[in-house]
């Protein structure tokens, strides 16, 4: 009786190993099956979806404008204080002083990619891009300026 | 922590000068150490091999996550709680929209809320491959890990495409949900449920039907349905004492009362009974999203709220069933834009201080099982 019990708990350990193994040996056989990405040899192929949230930009057209007003309601809805807004004072046409972003400092650093200030911005000036690989040798090149060199503000956006 | 530790020691010399049954040794499992998946300090007491006593000690990624939350506005304070439980980032920013607006006493959308519970399945499920992946790892099955991840990661293709990150997504905000679903989410879920059914068997053959996993799960950190209450724990290890404490039965919130399924319940209370219960919910929640798939109701995903949150002066507090357990969220508001004072119950607190009263008298081998059954996320226990 003991004999018994002593071979066939060896005869159902043995075939629950080999059952685990069959299915180990399934995708050893079959290597289409299998799921890895050979990042970053695959860099050129690879798309992120579109909502994918890797760094907050600024979108900018042909012209060089931007639809930033200098607001900061991005900077009041971000959690870390990851955005600074400067503005200064442009002088209009008609002589009235008016608010205007001087420049957009984003630390990209301390970003946590939560997407609110691209939620809380009233002119869609700021997108969230696709970019992932951000990482540098010094963590000062991690501050950025959104706003592009010499750019302004798109006419007719209040 | 020195002299803790120090005073263990004594304890111990004097103990064991009472029995004269040998010296006991104390070793320190952790803060790094590749079993606690986390930085989680141990320090156990044995004698031979048997563990006599385990003393976790806590603080070692502690960010004071409750003390910030206090400076942030509701809006903003959701996406610091994915940094919790982040296996279950989904299911703890759904418990703080949650009491947000039942503090501003706020509709939902209907679309939202099966949104919500959807997006809550998937993430409960992606968590639970995890933990089987990571545990059968831990016993020293390296394989399985691979073959959980290959499932989890279509679960956070979905999640990148729609919420537009794979763990720490800030989806859920108060009146609803951030953006509405991707086109092609549910054409995707769909497919994912296919490849998990066809998958999942896959699961019993690698590792539950093994004879050195069963032997080495079966009868091990038993944990008794009155210790499971006292100690608090909820989840899979309460359910798997047979305790019910499915939040999503006890008091549904969205839209779990009107859909069909099961809340596991096991009696035996070791650590295989986790297993199982962990292995018989990733099915209950694909139940959950094939009734829901195809009902999404049409509308809006997200409540009109006002750009500033404001919360009546008062007390609030809202529970989810995380993939871990029990998770609360306790908000005292004095009337401003931030909360007074907040407060989380997290399901892994309560669930590593039974640790030491199940696994007294087993061998340290043991231990890998009962941690790995107990499914612990140090981040969340350490908030
Ligand atoms: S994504 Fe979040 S953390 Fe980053 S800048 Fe915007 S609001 Fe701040
Ligand atoms: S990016 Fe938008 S929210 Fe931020 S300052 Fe400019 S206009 Fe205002």
């Amino acid at each position: 009786m003991f004999l018994k019990e002593y071979i066939l708990n060896i005869y159902r350990a043995v075939a629950s190993l080999l059952k685990g193994m069959k299915t180990t040996g399934r995708y050893f056989l079959r290597p289409r099956e299998i799921i890895t990405q050979q990042y970053p040899d695959n860099r050129a192929q690879m798309k992120l979806p579109e909502r994918f949230r890797g760094e907050v930009v600024m979108s900018h057209d042909e012209n060089n404008e931007h639809a930033c007003t200098g607001c900061t309601a991005c900077e009041l809805a971000c959690p870390n204080g990851t955005i600074k807004i400067i503005t200064k004072f442009d002088v209009t046409p008609e002589g009235k002083k008016k608010k205007a972003l001087d420049t957009f400092v984003y630390h990209l650093e301390l970003c946590t990619m939560c997407n609110l200030c691209v939620e809380a911005c009233p002119t869609s000036a700021i997108k969230m891009a696709q970019t992932f690989e951000h990482s540098v040798y010094d963590r000062s090149r991690l501050l950025k300026k959104l706003n592009q060199p010499g750019s302004k503000l798109r006419a007719g956006v209040e | 922590m020195y002299r803790e530790t120090q005073i263990i020691e004594t304890d111990n010399i004097a103990a064991a000068g009472a029995d004269a049954a040998g010296a006991a040794l104390v070793i320190n499992v952790g803060p790094q150490h590749p079993a606690t998946h986390g930085v989680l300090h141990l320090v156990i007491t044995l004698e031979g091999e048997t563990i006599k006593k385990i003393e976790p000690h806590l603080g070692y990624i502690h960010r004071s996550i409750e003390k910030m939350c206090e400076s942030l506005s509701y809006r903003q304070f959701i996406y610091v709680t994915s940094r919790m439980d982040y296996l279950s980032a989904h299911i703890n920013n759904h418990a703080c929209a949650l009491c947000i607006e039942k503090g501003l006493q706020l509709e939902i959308p209907g679309r939202a809320q099966v949104i919500r519970v959807l997006m809550d399945e998937l993430t409960r499920i992606a968590s639970h491959e995890l933990w089987w992946g990571a545990m059968a790892m831990d016993l020293g099955a390296f394989t399985p890990f691979f073959y959980a991840f290959r499932e989890r990661e279509s679960i956070n293709d979905i999640m990148e495409e729609t919420c537009g990150a794979r763990l720490t997504m800030n989806y859920m905000v108060p009146g609803g949900v951030m953006y509405d679903l991707h086109p092609n989410f549910q054409k995707r879920v769909k497919s994912f449920i296919q490849l998990f059914n066809s998958k999942i068997d896959e699961y019993d053959d690698l590792v539950t039907g093994n004879i050195i996993f069963q032997n080495r799960t079966k009868g091990v950190g038993v944990l008794s349905r009155e210790d499971a209450i006292s100690f608090g724990c909820t989840g899979p290890v309460g359910r798997a004492s047979g305790v019910t404490c499915d939040i999503r039965k006890l008091y549904p919130y969205e839209v779990y009362d009107k859909v069909d399924f099961d809340e596991i319940i096991e009696t035996a209370g070791d650590s295989y009974a986790r297993y199982q219960v962990r292995l018989k919910e990733l099915r209950q929640s694909v139940r959950i999203i094939e009734q829901l798939i195809d009902n999404i109701p049409e509308g809006d995903f997200q409540a009109k709220t006002k750009a500033v949150l404001k919360l009546p002066k008062g007390e609030f507090y809202s529970r989810v069933e995380t993939a871990r357990g029990e998770m609360g969220v306790y908000i005292v508001s004095e009337g401003g834009t931030t909360p007074y004072r907040i407060k989380f119950r997290s399901p892994g607190f309560s669930n590593l201080s039974a640790l030491d009263h199940m696994s007294r008298g087993s061998k340290i081998g043991d231990l890998m099982a009962i941690m790995g059954t107990l499914d612990l996320v140090i981040p969340d226990i350490d908030r």
